[in-house]
């Protein structure tokens, strides 16, 4: 897959609806603990499966900034980018 | 004013839930006091202990008790300071020699508690130019030293050498120290480190290892030197940490090196550098059991035999357990009612195990969680696989 924002955030979007347990009605803006109902750990292990697809490893201080899902797409885009 | 307590409501509201479902609260089980090592008043009646992590019965010597009486009587009950200031009394400096010579290592340094060890190691060995991997199961312990150390955390899924070496590949051009963290046993399932291929893999990527041995310390190796020992690659493990208060019953915690520069972190710590020293009587009993530890080699091998019967006997249940066999063994449970039923089942039948919900459990689901003792009998451990039987048949 690209790299670009878009793809990223697609691509977080479908994982999260790959669980049942996630409300269908989720976009950029949802907040992850919030709407998501995630505690700390899901958050940890959702993001893990994430890290596989891009390739890229996200230091857990970088979490505790992550509210929304489009935060986490600009931090895995920024990430990525200063891999490449 | 705003209620200083509100950020917490989420957590009152689930406590709550959680205690409308349980005749009692699962979090406040008193063991009015112990008549053995295997056997406490709960709630007034003789109940079988299988949560204690007394792995070796030794909280319960005689010839440690004895010890402890007889060093607060000629030393006092405290130190009152210190390592660095008036704390350090010659029994501390004794029991650090000791521990380095079990572990055949230069250096020891003895912290307050188990969680201080792992505060206090971590966050003197790593600072915000370098990179942790720790294990996606590690304990609370080493998730707040990697907090206080301010270095970059990077989680490797649990017990997976391929995803720790795929992660370390990502850091190849990061400049500062890489260090893996991992447990030799982990607390809450009791499955078992593969050390030796972590070991490998931090050959190949220039990083440190260090193993936390608190539950396997006294109970896996010829010796009781833990993991490392048994899989035989304790020379490439750079830092040993692990606790008195598991196989040695007492409290307090450890770090082990080769290391000289152990020497600075005593400098360095703030976890050891600020808190008040072990209290004399408490050295003189950890010595005495590591004593004890030394001496027995057969407990050791009692305990593994008492592991394998009730590892054997939950299975033949039907229970869902791990696959390793350790003296923690935890039995997996779908939901949080059924956990509570089911753990309040156990205890009103007369036997005591740990029940851990998510999300401290690792796989969000519950555990009752079993660690078995050397000092157990077969008898006992028959009474309690056949307790698990009874209440398991109820769900049925």
């Amino acid at each position: 897959m690209s790299d670009n924002v878009a793809d990223i955030s697609n691509m977080i979007i479908e994982k999260l609806l790959a669980n049942p347990k996630v409300p269908r009605d989720i976009n950029g803006d949802s907040k992850i603990v919030e709407d998501l109902a995630f505690d700390s750990l899901a958050v940890m292990n959702f993001v893990m499966e994430i890290e596989d697809e891009l390739d890229v490893s996200v230091p857990l201080d970088k979490l505790a900034d992550i509210r929304t899902i489009n935060d986490l797409t600009l931090c895995l885009h920024s990430l990525k980018a200063e891999q490449s | 004013m705003n209620n200083i307590f509100a950020k917490h409501e989420a957590l009152q509201k689930a406590y709550k839930n959680l205690i409308t479902l349980s005749p009692r609260d699962p979090f406040h089980v008193v063991i009015e006091r112990p008549l053995s090592a295997t056997v406490g008043i709960i709630e007034g009646r003789e109940t079988l202990l299988f949560g204690t992590n007394n792995y070796l019965g030794l909280s319960q010597s005689q010839k440690a008790a004895q010890a402890a009486i007889e060093t607060a009587q000629t030393m006092g009950v405290g130190t009152t300071g210190s390592r660095i200031a008036n704390g350090t009394f010659g029994l501390h400096q004794t029991l650090e020699k000791k521990l380095a010579a079990f572990f055949r290592r230069k250096h020891c340094m003895i912290f307050s508690t188990g969680y201080q060890a792992n505060l206090g190691t971590i966050s003197a060995l790593v600072n915000k130019d370098d990179v942790l991997l720790l294990d996606a199961d590690s304990h609370a312990s080493i998730y707040d030293g990697a907090k206080l150390s301010g270095a970059q955390v990077i989680r490797f899924r649990h017990n997976d050498p391929a995803d720790l070496e795929k992660r370390l590949a990502r850091l190849k051009n990061h400049t500062g120290a890489k260090l893996i963290i991992a447990e030799g046993i982990y607390s809450m399932t009791g499955n078992i480190a593969p050390l030796k291929e972590f070991v490998d893999i931090k050959k190949r990527h220039g990083a440190y290892l260090m193993a936390d041995e608190a539950h396997s310390f006294g109970v896996l190796g010829e010796h009781g030197r833990g993991v490392a020992e048994l899989q035989n690659c304790e020379d490439d493990i750079d830092f040993i940490v692990g606790t008195f208060s598991k196989s040695l019953g007492t409290v307090g915690g450890y770090c082990i090196s080769d290391n000289d520069g152990i020497n600075l972190m005593r400098l360095a710590s703030r976890p050891y550098m600020f808190t008040a020293s072990l209290p004399p009587e408490i050295i003189a009993a950890t010595l005495a059991a590591l004593e004890d530890l030394e001496a027995h080699p057969e407990l050791r091998v009692k305990l593994q035999k008492n592991a394998a019967q009730l590892h054997a006997g939950l299975q033949d249940i039907g229970l869902n357990t791990g696959s390793h066999i350790s003296p923690v063994i935890a039995v997996t449970l779908d939901n949080i009612a059924q956990a509570l039923t089911f753990w309040n089942a156990l205890l009103e039948s007369g036997l005591y195990v740990n029940l851990s919900l998510p999300p401290a459990t690792p796989d969000e689901r519950p555990l009752l969680r079993c660690s078995v003792m050397a000092a157990h009998s077969p008898q006992e451990i028959d009474k309690a696989i056949s307790i698990f039987k009874s209440v398991y048949n109820m769900f049925k």
